[in-house]
């Protein structure tokens, strides 16, 4: 039963990452309808603010230290960090410590100048083409912000620790009178309230604004809300942006999670567009639904004893659950008529 | 094989065609002019260097090819001369091999069999490369070395660990300087028992691929050995990404030691996400809960930052060695380009190394007069003691370094520190051992 | 010709007369030059142009013509590649009964997949189609390993039985995949002047085949069969209000182009016995899509240029190294030299996926028909040239 209850928890964990990139990558497809295969990119790129961030505040001068030689055998220079010298010890080590929740005020407007960026430099000509035209094109960005990313911080992952204060896990045991103990790490715990925050935020932006509305009448009919003389695309660039800002924050906060590195857009990017596809084209709360129940039934797959009736299903859990769920309801979990089914 | 396969394009230098036209083409296979595959007959040597370049393991390839490109220059007399001034045997004299100034080729194997292979027929085709080397994962260490079986070049493994490669798959044209999952079980296992007891819950989790079978099958058999329990052997995905489904349920299992037979990024994140669940701070069965890495990449450790702490692992080789050839190639690599090397570039860097001194010792590059010179070769001075490349499955046996993740440590390079260095015989198995039955290293083949 | 009308026949012998000339076309370079970096002649990459090619032609049958975009069409090339292995371990290192068996055994995938998957259409189908490709790599690297070889991908072996073939040849290695004795590793080479032009018997074989494989396809696109297939794709709904199954037809085109994909990966493993479980992965499917996107979508020819752009890439920009490039701008003043090749150094050798990607994005954003387009304007303008001469035949549909 414990054994369960840890899976299903670790699944709202898994799921709130895949919850938070699909609702993104649906924001994008919705309104813009846009098959963005840049989408992982964006996560990924948000993770590297967190690792620039962290690369920053740990930038230092160099003092040659007599007493100590490096691998050479020369004298070591030994790097103190700029932020030390200026605020002071204490503070500047604190400022490293929390570099990742830091990492969050310079990645949403990062990510929201990218999202404007991109929208306007690139995906805007393409609204009109045809969807694979759309792949080509954000598939071929996604190469190229990796690549940039690669040449500067390598391919290997590039370690981001969390604030020391989340080190460690949190005993779930006793508090639910288990015998046994149900720890869990709270940088995931930190994680799970996170994406639950931004979920939040973003359906009640959509719901309770006039803004929302707009974007929401959008969705649903395009060209009605445009012969309404209402500036659609204005809107919509925005939309792009806070899409960006959503999956780029994904990222950040995933970064002390699992080191950062280049292609790790890419290893979400497929497992995003299932989720996004078995929530149903063109809904947001199917995306966030999927996107949980994916995460929890990966976890609960992967318990052993499931392992050893059925081999190899942790494997293939996500794309057997997939297709048995697009063959019942032809439009996924809450998927709307009519949306990318030409 | 009358008819042959790869003709070599150095073979135009030589073929004394003037006039051009189609008046008198001359159109031959390359048996009726060469006595092996892209035998080189002009001034030069043409090496294929094989790597990844893109990728999860792309630092390591571009690691290996800065130690590849150390060697050519060392051998056609450049430099400081690095490890050729301590290697035991004095052949190499600094003028190339055979008199032949040495060139490479490089080229990306993307970690993928078949780009592998498709750029190690390029070189070979194309290039008139004459031996393949690198890699940085087994599988395509296999495939590359089949390859290379077929067209009759001499394979020079780079980094690949699984028992395999000099194992069921191992070929007569292959040699593997790196080390293999059975001997790092081999020189874990009295260090394990030293430290941690010999009455010990292991879990292992394993990923699932060959090279992750035959590592966990190694450590397993060498664990248990000693009076240690396996409690489970979990299997993970290895497009893994995130390990917390696995990890979690260790702390109930009653397991009080982790083995993780991970490499590269799955390592990285198991190690992390293990770390995150605060399984070391755990005391089970009165016993501090221990995690285990029986693969140690010192690049790849650095993306788990201070997670690899106090774990213990085994490596190939690394910079910290006191050794004079160690010491040798260290201040080579590291005035060349400022970082100490990897223990992929010091195996490339060897195997680059043995094979020079082979061709010069056969006095040819026939592909059977290198394996002839190889087989059974005994030799000192590369970095890891005395050394054997054993004839019958082309494997070197050498010690192996038992390795722990540095407390403090000094630089962003000193991440792991030397615990014990485990004999070479402690390590040593027959050819015929059942992890590596199977499978036949065939007969040398020359190609044309 | 050959029941092709005039245009289409054109069309043929341009292709045919390309694909046999390959090794000089691919050649251009003397092979002492510098740049002879950029020849492409050699017989592994010629083996692949074509290979991918007839991969990319049968995507396009269904993609072009229907509209259903597969993001699984990897799993087909695989699984045609472990029947032709399997054939190489058990009967006989002959390609033919080996391409058989991948055609057979991919067409029979691509209807089990096809019927399930078909049941939905956009991008409901596409990732139904993913998932099993995604199924399909994943339990091959992993629990099918017995069948196989998991990661290390499945090669033959010496002690395979091949009961109509020999377990060892005589010179104590494993026999090599031929046609009846012909090798198809065997190359000849022929020297003129300063060039070295390669024909290698297993390009020969895949270049014949991917000229059967066009000609069907062109015969496909021009059929009644192939109107209806376009018919579903300008508007399905339609056609079904005319009391008209559609099913049956995009079926048909799914598992023909099932079939393509398996022929392709049987020929892949008799140019090289091996087969390896990423060429099933969901990376590899995406490059079929790449491809035909970037030659151009439902046109005959475009495909198969898209196949050729990214396999060149791949394979010989990933090659040039510093080294190489120094010797390129040797000539130039050091100074100039080094900031040459610092220039260039990203775009080359390990940086070769960014300089695919850019060419990507420059080639969809300036080319909406992909490069057949390119090809057409440069027809055009050249055409206009010689005095308004009537078009050049358009190669696109």
């Amino acid at each position: 039963m414990d054994a369960i209850l840890l899976q299903i928890l670790n699944g709202l964990d898994k799921g709130s990452a895949y919850a938070l990139i699909a609702l993104g990558l649906t924001l994008i497809f919705g309104t813009l309808g846009v098959v963005n295969f840049a989408h992982g990119a964006l996560f990924m790129v948000g993770a590297f603010v967190a690792v620039t961030v962290q690369r920053l505040f740990n930038w230092s001068f160099e003092t040659v230290d007599p007493t100590k030689t490096d691998f050479l055998g020369n004298p070591a220079k030994v790097k103190t960090p700029y932020v030390e010298s200026w605020f002071g010890p204490e503070v500047g080590a604190a400022m490293i410590d929390w570099s990742v929740p830091l990492a969050i005020l310079f990645a949403i407007p990062i990510m929201i100048v990218v999202g404007f960026v991109m929208e306007r430099g690139l995906i805007k000509h393409f609204y009109k083409r045809p969807h694979a035209d759309q792949i080509l094109v954000t598939f071929g960005l996604a190469i190229v912000v990796q690549e940039i990313v690669k040449a500067y911080y390598g391919a290997n992952p590039i370690p981001t620790p969390a604030p020391d204060v989340f080190k460690g896990s949190f005993d779930f045991g006793p508090l639910l009178g288990l015998d046994t103990s149900l720890a869990y790490p709270y940088w995931r715990l930190v994680y799970f309230g996170f994406s639950a925050a931004i979920i939040g935020a973003v359906f009640a932006f959509l719901q309770f604004t006039t803004f929302g509305l707009v974007v929401r009448a959008g969705m649903a009919d395009r060209e009605t809300v445009g012969l309404l003389g209402i500036n659609i695309d204005k809107k919509f660039t925005i939309m792009f942006g806070i899409a960006a800002a959503v999956a780029g924050l994904a990222g950040v906060m995933y970064a002390p999670i699992n080191s950062p590195n280049y292609h790790m857009g890419m290893d979400f990017l497929v497992l995003s567009f299932v989720v996004v596809v078995v929530g149903g084209m063109g809904s947001l709360p199917g995306a966030v639904l999927a996107g949980f129940m994916l995460g929890i039934l990966e976890s609960i797959a992967s318990m052993n004893v499931i392992k050893e009736l059925i081999p190899g299903i942790d494997q293939i859990i996500i794309y057997v659950v997939a297709i048995l769920i697009l063959l019942t309801r032809p439009r996924g979990l809450m998927g709307r008529k009519g949306v990318m089914e030409d | 094989m009358s008819n042959s396969n790869f003709t070599r394009r150095g073979m135009l230098k030589t073929s004394a065609i003037a006039g051009a036209g189609f008046a008198a083409p001359t159109i031959f296979t390359a048996s009726s002019a060469a006595a092996y595959t892209n035998e080189p007959t002009g001034s030069s040597v043409t090496l294929g260097f094989n790597v990844p370049q893109s990728g999860p393991y792309a630092d390591e390839g571009a690691d290996e090819l800065r130690a590849y490109e150390l060697a050519v220059e060392h051998l056609n007399g450049g430099g400081d001369g690095g490890m050729m001034n301590t290697f035991s045997s004095k052949e190499l004299t600094g003028n190339g091999i055979l008199g032949k100034k040495v060139e490479y080729v490089t080229g990306d194997t993307q970690t993928k069999s078949d780009a592998a292979r498709a750029s190690a027929k390029s070189m070979i085709e194309k290039d008139g490369a004459v031996m393949i080397t690198g890699g940085s994962s087994s599988g395509v260490a296999i495939a590359v070395q089949g390859l290379c079986q077929e067209a009759g070049v001499i394979f020079m493994a780079g980094l690949t660990h699984s028992n395999d490669t000099t194992g069921k798959d191992k070929k007569a044209n292959g040699f593997r300087h790196f080390f293999n999952g059975y001997m790092s079980a081999a020189a874990l296992a009295p260090v394990l028992e030293a430290r941690y007891g010999n009455d010990r819950n292991a879990y292992h989790l394993t990923a699932d691929y060959t090279w992750g079978w035959t590592q966990e099958e190694s450590i397993a058999a060498a664990t248990e050995a000693m009076g240690w329990n396996t409690v489970n052997k979990v299997r993970t995905p290895l497009a893994s990404t995130d390990f917390s489904s696995y990890i979690a349920p260790v702390l109930n299992s009653g397991a009080d030691v982790l083995v993780l037979n991970h490499y590269g990024g799955n390592m990285v994140n198991s190690l992390t996400n293990a770390v995150q669940f605060g399984l070391r701070e755990k005391v089970i069965n009165n016993k501090n809960f221990e995690i285990v890495v029986p693969l140690f990449s010192r690049l790849m450790a650095r993306g788990a930052g201070e997670n690899v702490k106090g774990i213990l692992g085994s490596t190939n080789w690394h910079w910290s060695l006191q050794d004079e050839a160690s010491k040798a190639f260290v201040k080579s690599f590291g005035t060349k380009y400022g970082f100490p090397p990897s223990q992929a570039a010091h195996t490339v860097y060897c195997q680059t190394l043995l094979y020079a001194d082979a061709a010069q010792r056969a006095g040819t590059f026939n592909p059977c007069g290198i394996a002839e010179a190889l087989e059974g070769y005994e030799f000192d001075g590369l970095g890891n003691g005395k050394t054997l490349y054993r004839a019958d499955d082309h494997q070197c046996f050498k010690d192996v370094l038992v390795v722990r993740g540095k407390e403090n440590p000094t630089s962003e390079f000193d991440l792991l520190e030397v615990v014990e260095v485990t004999p070479v015989d402690q390590v040593m198995y027959a050819p015929d051992h059942p992890m590596f039955a199977g499978g036949a290293l065939g007969t040398c083949n020359p190609g044309a | 010709m050959f029941g092709l009308n005039k245009k289409d026949t054109t069309l043929f012998i341009i292709v045919a007369a390309m694909t046999l000339l390959a090794p000089f076309i691919l050649n251009p370079f003397p092979t002492d030059s510098a740049l002879a970096q950029f020849n492409a002649g050699y017989p592994d990459l010629m083996q692949r142009f074509v290979i991918f090619g007839i991969l990319a032609i049968g995507f396009n049958i269904l993609f072009g013509l229907t509209g259903y975009l597969s993001f699984g069409h990897a799993a087909f090339l695989g699984v045609g590649s472990y029947s032709a292995v399997w054939m190489f371990k058990l009967l006989s290192m002959n390609i033919i009964p080996a391409i058989i068996l991948s055609v057979i055994i991919a067409g029979l995938f691509a209807l089990v997949i096809g019927y399930v998957s078909l049941r939905r259409s956009g991008i409901y189908f596409s990732i139904l189609t993913l998932a099993f490709a995604q199924m399909s790599f994943n339990l091959a690297y992993s629990v099918l390993t017995p069948i196989t070889n998991g990661e290390t991908g499945l090669q033959i072996t010496l002690d395979d039985p091949r009961v109509l073939g020999v377990s060892v040849a005589e010179n104590g290695n494993p026999p090599v995949t031929n046609l009846f004795g012909l090798e198809m590793r065997e190359t000849f080479t022929l020297d003129l002047g300063a060039w070295a032009f390669q024909f290698n018997i297993g390009f020969y074989v895949c270049a014949l085949i991917m000229l059967a494989a066009f000609y069907v396809s062109v015969r496909i696109f021009r059929s009644p069969f192939g109107l209806m297939l376009r018919a579903v794709k300008s508007n399905q709904h339609r056609m079904n209000y005319t009391g008209l199954s559609t099913r049956p037809y995009t079926l048909a085109a799914f598992v023909i182009s099932g079939m393509y994909a398996g022929l392709a990966g049987g020929l892949m493993a008799s140019m090289d016995p091996l087969a390896g479980a990423e060429r099933m992965q969901w990376t590899a499917s995406g490059e079929i899509v790449l491809m035909t996107i970037l030659g151009g979508a439902g046109t005959l020819l475009g495909p198969v240029l898209g196949a050729g752009f990214i396999k060149y890439f791949e394979n010989i920009f990933s090659k040039i190294n510093d080294n190489i490039l120094h010797t390129w701008f040797a000539i130039m003043p050091d100074g100039l030299e080094d900031l040459l090749v610092t220039i260039v150094h990203p775009f080359v050798g390990k940086g070769w996926h960014l300089t695919l990607g850019l060419l990507f994005m420059l080639v969809v954003t300036f080319l909406p028909g992909g490069l057949v387009e390119g090809g057409q304007r440069i027809a055009k303008a050249l055409s206009r040239k010689k005095k308004d001469e009537p078009k050049t035949p358009d190669a696109s549909e």
